[in-house]
């Protein structure tokens, strides 16, 4: 069983970023960039699927700049055997991004493609169930366990209040939550080794799909501030402020 | 233009989440029809009819209703909107877990852009929403004749659940999909009000330092204030709280009327989580903690003595 699991390249987690000054967007110019959290932990699950001996195959992809090389580079170095870049310096949305792995799972033909929740730039948390629905496909989001038997994914999923379990007949899409797993460090000998696995290149237009934004940002600003407040010096006092000046208890 | 909120609920009653949405959903402009898909649902068909503000309830039942999976509920939706022909110019679901689960599905087979997480109506294709955990405020218009729209619920009153009386019209639902099904829920049965629609929250960090001390300190404050229990992403992987309670960028969006942030540092994505709430009080020991950035009721002292005295003053 192959498993396709999408990379995205973004800001570090713990870059703060800023808004240009012109309302553009957010300066991404000279700042950290890595893989998306939530995709690190996709490769992490597609891997040791594979350690298991449940997958034969795991093929990271990824979608944008020439630079998600590097993204991908470190998809592999975790373990993934080959990648995909879908090469563009145009802006992809979700649905775009979902168009282009349908393209690629049709050609592919992985049984399980694992993805991110949300990526942390632009927390859409849209590719993963565009993509099962372009496809078909049924979908777990917010996995935090998955197992596969026979023809079924078996996935413990994130809900308000709790957790829940479906059962999915395959191919399937999952999404990950943060509980899943722990991705592991890469190492400099699986760095060295991933320079050498295989990373195909293709455009857009080769997929024959097309990836025009449906959305247009019109500004981008900071949000509002919110002002410290006062230190008060002794429980007394704060219970004296909550009830008589915030009066909120 | 008429807009269709999918309502959550739990069969019996509408979850609170639903009553944001259909705020969001008016200031769209135009008419507000409600879906309830469920089983057993009528209770929750007729407590939808009575919200203010909606005009019809769509009531859907059916056994493969019963736990919200995505490909029926999305193949459902697509159904009521003629696949993109029919007369809903807007489709909106809060973004809570089950929301943020199907938009997508309807979005992608409308082949609509979705706009997530909106915390402001501009104008009916025009809405406001956060990037980067919320250090940014994105002004997003739609290019589509159909948006499909999740609701950040924090931005939005809630309608009023009553004074309305919307005609109920039921309706025969979608065949089951047949190709997930639900196995089994485990949902912690709490007397506590629910994290996103609590007035008071108690949460604690790191600082806690072990799952017994969470609960030893934070319990009985909670009791004493009637609030829902919080947690930081640091304290929830560190196994002292479960991950449902996670308040941040990576888990729940809070915004109640007090925010108690004990032991808790603040990272950005934490604070992402909670930094609309209308009175912030943060218990630290540490005088350089980001939290006592944001917090208009600063207490500099160590937890663990400063919690009890709390708890005994209230």
């Amino acid at each position: 069983m192959k498993i396709l699991v999408p990379v995205k390249r973004v800001v570090d987690y713990n870059v703060k970023v800023r808004v240009k000054s012109d309302g553009t967007g957010v300066d991404i110019a000279n700042v950290k960039m890595s893989m998306n959290p939530f995709d690190e932990i996709a490769i992490e699950e597609a891997v040791r699927l594979k350690e298991k001996g449940v997958a034969t195959e795991v093929i990271a992809v990824s979608c944008g700049a020439p630079q998600c090389q590097e993204t991908l580079r470190t998809a592999m170095a975790i373990g993934a055997d080959r990648a995909i870049l879908v090469e563009t310096t145009e802006e992809l949305q979700p649905l775009a991004v979902a168009k282009l792995l349908k393209a690629l799972v049709e050609k592919e033909q992985p049984q399980l493609v694992i993805l991110g929740k949300q990526a942390i730039d632009d927390d859409c948390n849209q590719t993963g169930q565009m993509l099962a629905a372009l496809l078909g496909w049924p979908q777990a989001t917010f996995a935090s366990k998955v197992d596969v038997e026979g023809g079924m994914v078996k996935v413990a999923r994130e809900v308000d209040g709790g957790s829940e379990t479906l059962s999915l007949s395959l191919p399937a899409i999952v999404t990950t939550d943060l509980r899943l797993n722990e991705p592991r460090y890469v190492t400099l000998p699986n760095i060295m080794k991933a320079k050498k696995k295989q990373l195909d290149n293709f455009k857009p237009e080769a997929l024959g799909v097309d990836v025009k934004p449906h959305i247009k940002t019109l500004k981008v600003s900071e949000p509002p501030k919110r002002g410290a407040g006062v230190k008060v010096a002794d429980v007394a006092a704060l219970v004296d402020k909550l009830k008589n000046e915030a009066k909120v208890i | 233009m008429t807009s269709l909120v999918i309502a959550e609920h739990d069969n019996a009653s509408i979850r609170p989440a639903t009553l944001n949405t259909v705020t969001a959903a008016a200031q769209c402009g135009g008419e507000v029809h409600l879906l309830v898909a469920g089983k057993g649902a009528e209770a929750a068909a007729r407590a939808a009819s009575q919200i203010a503000g909606v005009t019809k309830v769509i009531h859907i039942e059916g056994d493969h209703f019963a736990h919200g999976l995505a490909e029926n509920m999305a193949a459902q939706v697509l159904a009521l909107c003629g696949n993109g022909a029919g007369s809903y110019s807007h489709i909106l679901f809060p973004a809570t877990a089950s929301g943020k689960n199907i938009a997508p599905r309807v979005a992608a087979t409308l082949d609509v852009g979705q706009i997530s997480d909106i915390t402001k109506v501009d104008a009916a294709d025009t809405f406001e929403r956060p990037i980067y955990a919320g250090n940014a405020i994105a002004i997003v218009q739609s290019l589509d004749a159909v948006k499909v729209i999740t609701v950040r619920t924090t931005g939005f009153d809630p309608a009023a659940s009553t004074g309305g009386a919307a005609s109920i019209e039921k309706l025969d639902g979608v065949a089951d999909s047949g190709k997930s099904s639900f196995v089994s829920s485990e949902i912690a049965k709490s007397d506590r009000p629910e994290l996103t629609a609590a007035k008071i929250i108690v949460s604690g960090g790191r600082a806690l330092g072990s799952s017994e001390k969470f609960n030893e300190f934070l319990t009985p404050l909670a009791d004493k204030l009637g609030a829902a229990l919080g947690a930081s992403r640091a304290a929830v992987d560190a196994g002292f709280a479960p991950n449902d309670w996670q308040v941040g960028q990576t888990g729940k969006i809070v915004a109640p009327q007090l925010y108690i942030a004990v032991g808790i540092s603040g990272a950005i994505q934490h604070l992402a989580g909670m930094k609309d709430s209308k009175v912030i009080v943060a218990i630290n020991k540490d005088a350089e903690a980001p939290i006592f950035s944001v917090a208009d009721y600063g207490l500099e002292s160590d937890l663990f003595t400063a919690v009890p005295e709390l708890v005994a003053a209230l």
